[in-house]
């Protein structure tokens, strides 16, 4: 069985996956609008979780965060499970398959054969939408694919029960209810509102006050662990910023197109100006991982590049302050 | 980043033929999309950490056949895993399964376990037993 379904590429693929099935279910949502009523934009240094051997530093909330909180802002009710039985998973979804109801799935990327190598990481948080299936073959729209794709039932199932941290335990999730008319309006507001909130926490690990931290670490890192892994940490920190999922700039860029496609919902024009900024501000943010790889590529030790890409990120962080402190009155 | 900046460095990404989706502004100042052939600034970042892998992998593949180490790690780091991520494939505690790090520990465990640590590694007990193979 195959039931039809409207694949769309996106830069991240739990966006991709919620404005993919909510458009299935005739409430078309581009993923701009989706990352931004889930309050995607965040920023988070945990310098006590290593990811590949280097601090994780986040540009997103945790995963399945920005889909939560858009259920909730708009009144979608999500049915979720998870199995530890894999026959009972399969069973699950082959039963949605049958109702004509897409299904999507959280997975591993580790196993996912479609992937190319270099991208093939212990990362279980990945989101795909099955939309069928042909004999012993899925039919798989991978938002962040360009075109949709198949898997065996036996590599899914490998892939649905990856295990590590966050395993997704064959979790599978599709929406049972919709109101009427989705309260965009409302909606948008309380997420612009909460990604201020976020940005500005007064937390020395979150938002602008966690990128000053990681500005101050990597001005001390060249001394304290040496430049070899200062490099490795930079090389990660530029990952998470530019790697496939964020669009570009750590999401600024899709959140500036957020704004601009709310500015016209919500009927406030000043957004447009907000839009202009942060897309500016994520060029600064593509400027500073161009800075960020010089010095990972000459392994160079003088210690003043360190300091300047520090000290561009601590304007960031500057930049940032201001905009969401004025973004955060503009909409109050 | 307007849309005429939107990277289109021919590298990891192309091998693969993925491209990635971008959102950049046009010249009205309009929002769309486009799709990214790739970055070198992030192509390098992904090629050093995969270099950093492989050095991980060689130094305990030299330190397997010298006998120090155990050949559970050198398969861990092969298969890009960490403690956290082995132990919960294997169903063991952690410090269980640095105890199979030892040649000595390694050598006496019993014909399941190799098998379990064979299956999730995707190889044979021999190849298991002996890296070079």
């Amino acid at each position: 069985m195959e039931i039809e379904f409207n694949h769309r590429q996106s830069a991240h693929c739990e966006n991709g996956v919620i404005s993919n099935l909510l458009t299935h279910h005739g409430h078309p949502m581009s993923e701009p609008m989706a990352f931004g009523i889930g309050s995607g934009l965040f920023y988070v240094y945990l310098p006590f979780i290593k990811v590949n051997l280097a601090p994780a530093v986040s540009y997103r909330p945790i995963p399945g965060f920005i889909f939560k909180r858009l259920c909730k802002r708009l009144g979608i009710k999500i049915k979720r499970e998870k199995f530890r039985d894999p026959k009972k998973a399969k069973k699950a979804l082959d039963d949605m398959l049958r109702k004509n109801t897409p299904v999507g799935l959280q997975v591993g990327v580790f196993n996912l054969v479609y992937f190319p190598d270099e991208y093939r990481f212990h990362f279980n948080a990945h989101n795909l939408v099955v939309y069928g299936k042909k004999e012993d073959t899925y039919l798989i729209s991978d938002p962040i694919m360009e075109r949709v794709t198949e898997l065996t039932s036996k590599e899914l199932e490998i892939v649905r029960f990856a295990k590590g941290a966050a395993a997704p335990k064959g979790h599978m999730y599709y929406p049972v209810h919709f109101p009427e008319k989705l309260p965009l309006e409302k909606a948008i507001r309380k997420a612009i509102k909460a990604t201020c909130r976020d940005m500005l926490a007064p937390v020395p690990i979150v938002g602008v006050k966690g990128m000053r931290t990681v500005a101050k670490a990597i001005k001390k890192w060249p001394k304290k662990i040496g430049v070899k892994k200062t490099n490795h940490y930079l090389g990660q920190i530029v990952r998470m910023q530019e790697e496939i999922g964020t669009g570009g700039g750590g999401f600024r860029f899709i959140y500036g197109a957020f704004l601009q496609e709310a500015a016209t919902v919500i009927n406030k024009p000043i957004l447009k100006d907000f839009s202009k900024e942060i897309t500016a501000i994520g060029d600064l943010w593509r400027d500073f991982a161009i800075d960020a790889s010089r010095l990972y590529k000459n392994r160079s030790s003088e210690s003043d590049g360190y300091k300047k890409v520090a000290n561009k990120l601590r304007i960031l962080a500057d930049k940032e302050e201001d905009f969401f402190k004025r973004l955060k009155k503009a909409i109050a | 980043m307007d849309l005429k900046d939107v990277p289109q460095d021919v590298g990891g990404l192309a091998n693969a033929n993925m491209k990635e989706l971008c959102y950049a502004v046009d010249k009205d100042g309009k929002y769309t999309t486009k799709l990214s052939e790739g970055w070198d600034v992030k192509t390098l970042a992904l090629n050093k950490s995969l270099e950093l892998i492989e050095e991980r992998v060689n130094a305990f593949k030299k330190q397997c056949l010298d006998g120090e180490i155990s050949p559970i790690p050198y398969y861990m780091e092969l298969n890009r895993m960490d403690l956290t991520v082995l132990a919960d494939y294997m169903n063991k505690w952690k410090w269980t399964l640095k105890r199979h790090f030892k040649p000595a520990v390694f050598n006496k465990l019993p014909e399941k376990t190799l098998q379990k640590y064979a299956d999730t590694f995707n190889i044979s007990i021999a190849q298991l037993k002996d890296i070079t193979l």
